[in-house]
């Protein structure tokens, strides 16, 4: 069902690039972290405002409320996989173009960048991310005419890009890259399925799908290191993933060392009438995932 | 009032800043307290808690094997000061020298205090994964000591991973008497080993299992559930826990751990096939077990999040 090819990996400039900044970071913040007290929420958004122009330049953003939500506990379980669930439901025939989420407090503040295929006015989207300190967690939605939309959650967990999240060591290589996709049945309405004008769904072809991809992948941050030898376990993560249906786009990720080990991503997406999900992951060793899901009904069978 | 005050807060320091840089002495820390299970065996029973500055680390229990030529440490607790307090409560009892310290798993409440220890003729045992789990993790307990000992009991703790790995099966002599060491497959963590003192028939499971404090999951709940079958089947006549009473009977003692675990991957399963988000899992899952256990707040929610990650590949 999934199988392995070997491309060129990427730059190598761009991995010494991130490898470096987090090996600053943490350099800077281990004589702080013993002892230290957790950020305040002053001052994680004092962090936004200072990180606020990598991610969206000088452009104005939307306050959120009332079209897009996050989800988020507010005192996470385990830092190192924490849930996120991103809602939204764009007016004035608006469709959502991408979605960025970001983690103030992170070494590597830009979790992922979401681009997707098809015109919707609505977006449901799951994750789960690592969150180093407390810290504000956004959705930022780009719509198709360009407006930027955010909203927030703050979260209290630590220690999300260091944890050691792997449970047996063994089975994570055993399994590398092996996939799966699950199709949930909508315990809850997350989204309402909105018609954009102009758009007249194919006959049979309009059903709403909420799918589960699932990739085993350690995802290591390159913050972690082996006591032993002193040296960094190297990062290596799931950079890339592109899913699509028949051949049309769905959604294209582009991702970073805050998505937890194992990612995951639920989401939802009006059939093509394709009986096929197909998805294709690349991490920062250039190995190349991908796989071929039969798009399954909803329990009930009803079309 | 003040200038005492500030003595006071001057002579604190020294004291702090004279113990940081002391080397582990037994003569340092009172004794901890233990019970002799059955003959030559003893063990600390730790009460349930977090680490803390008020309990130095002492929330696991521990214990040593008093052989004819040798005694064998069974864990060292959750700080080099909860190490040094075994240390003495041997040298109350023993001049023979400690042969060998055998970590049961990889967590910090259960080895922090090896280096109390380290000296001639000492060997650290562990399971063949112990020495890669450890250094995988070490940034990470270090880090969280910082945040939950007293500044002067985290201050330079050395992680001592074992010199000795067992794979299988492993027997240690402390003269005239037998040890068997047992690596276990992933349960509780990837890195499980059990330690019986043959003469007396007494079995120090670690995590393996706990009593009165929920147990935590940190490995395969599939793998743990699966061992502890293995494990009810064996004829021992005294069980040491990593956490609770001692001697409770086996294999009795299993029976709470065994409902909690099936419970939990029962309610895991469920919500999954549901569409239930990990994040509602967390809330809704092993909710009737809450009175039963010490600190299910805890743990009960990290629980859910590791076996539903863990089960949601089935």
């Amino acid at each position: 069902m999934t199988s392995h090819a070997r491309r060129l990996p990427p730059a190598s400039s761009l991995r010494a690039a991130i490898f470096a900044a987090c090996a600053a970071v943490l350099a800077a913040a281990v004589p702080e972290a013993a002892g230290a007290q957790a950020p305040t929420e002053a001052e994680t958004h004092a962090t936004w405002l200072a990180i606020r122009g990598d991610v969206v330049g000088e452009r104005p953003i939307v306050d959120g409320t009332g079209i897009l939500a996050i989800e988020a506990p507010y005192r996470a379980h385990d830092a190192a996989v924490v849930p996120l669930d991103i809602t939204a439901h764009l007016p004035d025939g608006k469709a959502v173009k991408a979605l960025t989420i970001v983690i103030d407090e992170n070494p590597s503040p830009v979790a992922a960048t979401f681009t997707f295929g098809q015109r919707r006015a609505d977006l449901a989207l799951s994750t789960r991310v690592r969150i180093n300190s407390y810290s504000f967690v956004r959705a930022i939605v780009e719509a198709d005419d360009g407006t930027l939309y955010m909203s927030e959650r703050y979260v209290k967990a630590s220690g999300g890009c260091s944890a050691p999240a792997l449970k047996d060591a063994d089975q994570a290589f055993a399994n590398l890259g092996k996939m799966k996709v699950r199709y949930p049945p909508p315990a809850e309405a997350l989204a309402t399925p909105a018609k954009l004008p102009g758009t007249a769904p194919a006959a049979g072809a309009s059903r709403l799908v909420r799918a589960q991809i699932m990739i085993r992948h350690p995802n290591y941050s390159g913050l972690q290191m082996n006591q032993l030898t002193q040296l960094y376990i190297p990062a290596r993560f799931v950079n890339d993933i592109e899913v699509s249906q028949g051949g049309d786009k769905l959604f294209a990720m582009e991702g970073g060392i805050s998505l937890s080990e194992d990612p995951t991503i639920a989401f939802e997406f009006q059939s093509n009438g394709a009986g096929t999900l197909d998805v294709k992951a690349v991490d920062t060793d250039g190995e190349v995932f991908s796989g071929a899901f039969a798009i399954e009904p909803p329990p009930g069978g009803n079309g | 009032m003040r200038r005492v005050a500030l003595a006071v807060a001057a002579f604190v320091v020294a004291l702090a800043a004279v113990d940081a840089g002391a080397p582990a002495a037994a003569g340092d820390a009172a004794p901890l307290t233990v019970a002799e299970v059955a003959p030559g065996v003893f063990v600390h029973q730790a009460p349930y808690a977090l680490i803390a500055p008020a309990n130095r680390g002492d929330i696991a229990n521990v214990g040593f094997v008093v052989g004819e030529a040798a005694v064998a440490v069974v864990d060292s607790g959750g700080s080099p000061a909860v190490g040094r307090a075994l240390l003495a409560a041997i040298r109350a009892r023993t001049d023979k020298p400690i042969r060998y310290v055998v970590n049961t798993h990889v967590h910090p409440d259960h080895l922090l205090g090896n280096e109390a220890f380290r000296g001639e003729g000492t060997a650290f045992v562990g399971h063949r994964k112990l020495a890669r789990a450890l250094a995988a993790r070490a940034p990470f307990y270090l880090d969280q000591a910082a945040r939950q000992l007293a500044p002067a009991d985290a201050a330079g703790i050395e992680l001592v991973p074992p010199d000795i790995a067992v794979d299988g099966m492993l027997r240690l002599d402390l003269g005239g008497r037998a040890l068997v060491l047992e690596a276990h497959p992933t349960a509780h963590t990837d890195a499980d080993l059990t330690v019986l003192d043959e003469a007396t028939g007494t079995w120090f499971l670690g995590d393996l299992l706990f009593v009165g404090h929920l147990p935590t999951l940190d490995g395969s709940l599939t793998g743990w559930l699966a061992e502890m079958d293995r494990l009810a089947a064996r004829q021992v006549a005294h069980v040491v826990p990593g956490h609770g009473p001692l001697d409770l009977g086996w294999p009795a003692a299993l029976a709470p751990q065994r409902r909690y675990l099936e419970r939990l991957a029962a309610g895991v399963r469920r919500e999954i096939a549901a569409g239930r988000s990990i994040a509602q899992a967390a809330e809704e899952v092993g909710i009737e077990e809450r009175d039963a256990w010490a600190l299910f707040e805890t743990f009960n929610p990290h629980n859910v999040t590791a076996a539903y990650q863990e089960l949601e590949w089935e």
